[in-house]
Parts: C-alpha cells; structure tokens; sequence
C-alpha cells in the first residue's frame, strides 16, 4: 500500500511502499521479491536521501546486541536510535562519541550520513568510531567490514547514504564519562571576525559551535554566540548533583501539535527570534554546568518543530569552506542577508582534517541554514551553491533535497571511486533513491 | 523477583509486552516457534533492563508438547501472556482447508490447550494471572475476517470462561480486545491512524491494566463503543453491509 512519506524538511513528500523487517529472515525474505528501494530509518534526514517508491524501514531492527562496560564497545542492530542508546550507556558511564543536533536518529542512519557533531575538530565523525559493521547487499548476501576488513566497502558505506547495502548491525566504540553533564562556556561575539577569532582561542575545547544572526548588516554582520563545552568531572558538580552524577535527564518534551501557516515566517518574526536568542545573554560570557540534553539537544525538547516552517516544508542548506576561504562566508552570509529569506538557525562548526571519499566533513568552516521552502528559493540555493564552488566547498547531502549533479561531481573529488564501489556491491542500482537518481550515484 | 512467560514472543506486541513488564523488574521467558530468532531480543532485554531473560521453544500447534513445555520450566511464571496468533488471506483460507484449519488451531485450539495447562497449575497454587489477547474482530463475524474472527471469537469466549472457573481459586484472568495496530500482521493495510495503536502502546495499557486486575480490556478504550456499535446493528442489515 502506498503512503505519503517525507523527510525531516517535509520537502519532497513521495508516495511510497513501506516495508520493515524485524528478523534477518523478513529482510531476506523482502529483498528476494528483488524490488527496487532504499534502506531508511527515522527519516530525519532533510530531503530525498531516503526516499524511494519502497522502502525499507529499520525501525523495528532495534535490538542492542552487547554492551561491554569495561571497554566501552557497543553493538547494536542499525534501527535503533540514539536516544535509546543513551538511555542505557549514560547510566554506566558512557556516551556517544558523536552525535549530531538530534539524537531521534537511528545508528544506521549514523553510519549512512557518517554524522558529525560539536566535537569534530577533536574526534571527527561517526565512522572514526565504527570497529566493524555488517551489510547486507540487494544479492541477500552479508558482509562484515571494517577499516581493516573490505575497506572499499566500508568507506563507501561510511555516507553513501544507504546505498551500498542495507546497514544491518554496527559495532562501536562509546566515550567514557564521569558524570553526565556538561561545563558549559557562552561568548558572545559581536561579529563574524571576532567569532572565528574565538573559535581559534578556543580550539582546545571538546565541544564547540555557534549561532549566527543572518539578517545583521553592517558592524553587527555575524552578530554570534558561541557555545563551548567540555563533560563535566565529578569536580564541576555541586553536591545535590554529586548524589547522582551520571542521571538521565528528565522526560519533558512538548510537541509541535501542526503546521504553522507558511506566512509566519518572515524576515520581521525571523529577526524578533533572533534577537531574543541573542539578548536572552545578558553578560559577554556565560559559565554554567548544564544537562546533556540542552547541550547537545536543544531542538528536541520540541518534538516535530519542523512544522514551525509550515505544510511547504523547508530545505536545510549545509556546506563546507576550507579554512583559508573565509571570504566565501562572508560572500554567502551577505547574500543570504541581502535576499532576507529568513533562517531560524544558521548554525556554523569548524571541521577538523578528515579522509574519507564520500563523507561530507573536510577541514574548514561548515553553515548549515533553514529555508522555509517558497518560490524563487531553489534559484537562489543554486547561485549559493556557485559561490560554495568557487571556494572549493561542498554540500552536505543529509541535508540535500535539490543539488545539480555537477555541484556534486565538483565537490566530492573522490566521487568516481564512490560510484565505482557502489557498482561493486550494487551492480544492477536496485538500491537507490530520489537522490542518487538525481545526482546520478546509481545509474550510469 | 517476579517472572513472566511470553507465548509469541516474535511478535511486535509479544515482543513489546516483554521489554515492558522487563522494564518492571519482571525477569522474562520468551517463547517462540522458531526461538533461534529470538537471541537479540533477549539481549536487548538483558542489556536494558538488567534482568533475566531467556528463550525457550514453543509450538502453539504441537498440543501433545505443551504440559511438557510448561511443566519443565525451573521457575515458573507469575504471570503469563498469550500472543500468539495467525492472520492468514481470508480468501485462500476459503478455498484451502489447510489454511483454514491453521488459523483456528493457532488462534484457538493452540491457545486453549496452553491455558488449560497453566491455569491447572495456577489454580493448584491458588496464584497466578493469565493474560489472553484476543481481538475486537471477534465480537462480530463478517465477511473479510471470516475464519480469523470467528476464532478469536471463540478465544474470548474461552477466556472469558477461564475467568468465571477460576476466580474462585484466586487465579486472575485478563483478556486484551486490540483494536487496529500497526504490526507486520496489518502492514500492508490502510489504517485510519487516529484509532490505530503502536505495539508499545498496546503493551503500555496491558502493564496498566494487569496492575489494577482488570478483566476484560479494549485498546484503546474507544474500541469498546466502536465494538459495541457494530454489535448493534440489526443482523437483516449487517449481512448486506460490505465489511
């Protein structure tokens, strides 16, 4: 039966086929009726990366395999979430060793879009942290790969987007943590040169991004707030939280209950937001010990805030500078600021070194943006994504729902090995997406 | 510490059922057709909840197995659960005995001849709660659910039985009425969402209602006034009705 499905950006909705499997047998089982499809988990990605007429959802492959409390490995089947995850590792000590803005993701989806969070100038992404991980290929048959073991399979798998194969079991290693909060520092900078100036001071910490002001002009351009972090030592604590230092947060969450009508977006609510988020900090800095949640979380205190942006949708717009390219940012936040297209969150990250052929993370800066999805948007997008080029940058495709083939081609310079290896492992394209189709990963 | 036994552990509301009354410090027995399936099942529970959990073989349609089954268990359940059941294509079950024949034996026969087992052992303790779930399909025939609903109309019956024989012995028996979920079972079926429940919910209101010993449950609660609707309409309009 065929439903309406759609991404984290509600931005392409599809009709599709929805399959699941609980047991390596359904999978088997699924993938003999030798349909095409795409492997898929909670759909958190933002565009067309996991999407396809039938699907394959990992959602009811869940189950936690091991936990070895001693070391820290963690193994698990790739529909389980993160959020669950850290439910059962925080107690005893441990915690994620990256994580992205949300944790309603699943460790497939992890291993697919290769995520990176806060900490990848110190610990890169996901993959960095795989021991080994299984696929099982469109043919039904499952290989086990590792940095050692069918290397070529694993780095393609690491954000190939679920193209390779269908991620069925990950094996990883944790991060080991004292208590589970964090020593948080807030910096205030009064513009885009006084923050990346920052950023550098501040290298040596764990965790670190920031908030950016889009629509600022003239001296206040970048306008920011920098958000630093380190997990909390027994020391940071004061004795009520001491008592029970590695406690889950408790549960409140409240719920975006539906679409917010497209035109309460605009640039004069957009700057009012903005400029609450700025002036909720008094003080240039602020130092405080905080939940994990908050920390790395904040957005999933409100369950479905994508429908802030309305039943259109939104497109989230990410990209990668080389560090030396600063002036692209400047280049691109001008432009964006010009067009006054209204982004709640324009979030920017440095990236640490990473080699890999089809992960997303490269040294240098990284902005992700929202754009609520409105006519002359994907124009606009497409002449960001020139300027993206110009300074040898790329985009992230997680977030991609609208990319030209030859905006990836440029970007990736490895992408011919990607497509040689995905060939390899899915020789008839029977896995693949809107997405691949469109930028042409598994056809040709 | 408490334990209970999940008869159709491989199940999404089997296997929901477990991790809830697991994370209730319940030690948990999972029973299955084919246990070697439930090996990440009974890691996850172990992992989670720290609790003991194991898996054991079990054949709803293997009658002769079932004292045999139960009696050798090294601890016996405080409670347990059957979930086991088996929707198959009406139409071919029409045209197929075979069919026909498995889905009363797995949804009734199989099913009573394990309670029947349990409940002698519950009623010789003068303890115990057996939990049956049935279906809302069964408070009514119709066309589209012909074998199906008319033998878990035959289950609820039997339960509803069980109760009124062993109440006396201070033996509790609950029989769950699910409503549409969304399980393989119903995969591939369009499903009005406002009245459809996940597994987990089913198993949220099960834990609920096993704590304040309620006897006959509908999930959710609305089903009971839907049920009761189409047990009202006159039988000379019913027939001709497309359902």
């Amino acid at each position: 039966m065929k439903k309406q499905i759609a991404n984290w950006g509600n931005y392409p909705v599809i009709e599709a086929n929805e399959e699941s499997f609980a047991f390596p047998e359904q999978l088997q089982d699924f993938l003999s009726r030798n349909e095409n499809f795409i492997p898929r988990g909670n759909g958190r990605c933002y565009g067309d990366a996991s999407l396809a007429g039938t699907t394959i959802s990992t959602l009811k492959y869940d189950k936690i395999l091991s936990f070895n409390t001693e070391t820290g490995a963690f193994e698990c089947q790739s529909g389980l979430t993160l959020d669950q995850i850290l439910e059962v590792i925080v107690p005893a000590g441990w915690f994620l060793p990256v994580t992205p803005g949300t944790k309603f993701i699943t460790v497939g989806g992890a291993v697919a879009s290769d995520v990176h969070g806060k900490n990848h100038h110190v610990d890169g992404s996901f993959s960095n942290h795989i021991l080994e991980m299984d696929i099982v290929l469109a043919s039904k048959e499952t290989i086990t790969c590792s940095p050692k073991i069918n290397n070529d399979l694993f780095e393609a798998t690491c954000g190939g987007m679920g193209l390779t194969g269908i991620i069925s079991r990950v094996l990883f290693q944790l991060k080991k943590i004292e208590t589970s909060f964090i020593r948080q520092k807030q910096i205030k900078a009064a513009n885009l040169d006084e923050l990346i100036e920052l950023f550098d001071e501040y290298n040596h910490y764990t965790y670190s991004v920031a908030w950016i002001d889009c629509l600022k002009k003239g001296n206040d351009f970048g306008r920011s707030i920098l958000m630093l972090g380190e997990h909390a030592t027994l020391t940071d604590l004061n004795e009520k939280l001491k008592q029970d230092p590695l406690q889950l947060p408790k549960k409140k969450q409240i719920n975006f209950p539906f679409n917010l009508p497209s035109w309460v977006l605009n640039a004069f609510t957009v700057k009012a937001f903005n400029f609450l988020f700025y002036s909720k900090n008094f003080k240039r800095e602020i130092n405080n010990v905080t939940g994990y949640e908050p920390f790395f979380y904040p957005l999933d205190a409100i369950l479905h805030w994508n429908r802030g942006y309305g039943k259109n949708g939104f497109v989230q717009y990410q990209f990668v500078l080389p560090l030396e390219a600063k002036k692209g940012l400047v280049e691109i936040l001008n432009r964006i600021s010009d067009k006054g297209l209204g982004s709640f969150l324009a979030v920017l990250k440095v990236f640490g070194k990473q080699e890999s052929i089809i992960s997303f993370p490269k040294e240098g800066y990284t902005l992700a943006l929202d754009f609520p999805v409105k006519t002359g948007l994907l124009e606009f997008l497409d002449e960001l994504d020139q300027i993206v080029l110009k300074y040898g940058g790329r985009i992230y495709m997680s977030k991609d729902a609208r990319m030209k083939p030859e905006i990836m081609t440029q970007g990736y310079p490895e992408l011919n090995k990607f497509k040689a290896i995905v060939r390899k492992y899915n020789p008839d394209g029977k896995i693949h997406s809107i997405q691949s189709d469109r930028l042409f990963l598994t056809t040709n | 510490m408490a334990t209970v036994l999940i008869l159709g552990a491989t199940s999404d509301i089997g296997a929901a059922i477990a991790k809830k009354f697991a994370s209730n410090k319940f030690d948990v027995l999972l029973a299955a057709r084919k246990p070697g399936q439930l090996g990440p099942l009974e890691s996850d529970i172990h992992i989670r909840y720290g609790v003991n959990c194991s898996s054991l073989a079990f054949d709803a349609l293997n009658y002769s197995s079932h004292a045999g089954f139960f009696n050798t268990l090294q601890t016996k359940p405080e409670v347990s659960i059957c979930v086991f059941g088996v929707l198959d294509d009406e139409e071919e079950a029409f045209n197929e005995w075979q069919l026909t024949e498995r889905m009363i034996n797995t949804n009734y026969t199989g099913a009573v001849s394990i309670l029947n087992v349990i409940a002698k052992y519950y009623i010789s303790q003068n303890k115990g709660t057996i939990i049956g779930i049935s279906s809302v399909a069964g408070d009514r025939g119709r066309a589209s659910k012909l074998i199906y609903a008319s033998a878990k109309a035959a289950f609820t019956t039997y339960l509803a039985g069980l109760r009124n024989k062993c109440f006396k012995e201070k033996v509790h028996v609950m029989t769950v009425q699910p409503g549409f979920v969304y399980t393989k079972m119903t995969e591939n079926q369009p499903l009005p969402k406002l009245i459809t429940s996940t597994p987990v919910q089913v198993a949220d209101i099960i834990y609920a209602a096993y704590l304040k010993k309620k006897n006959i449950i509908y999930v959710k609660w609305f089903w009971r006034y839907i049920m009761l609707i189409i047990q009202n309409i006159p039988e000379f309009q019913f027939k001709k009705m497309k359902l």
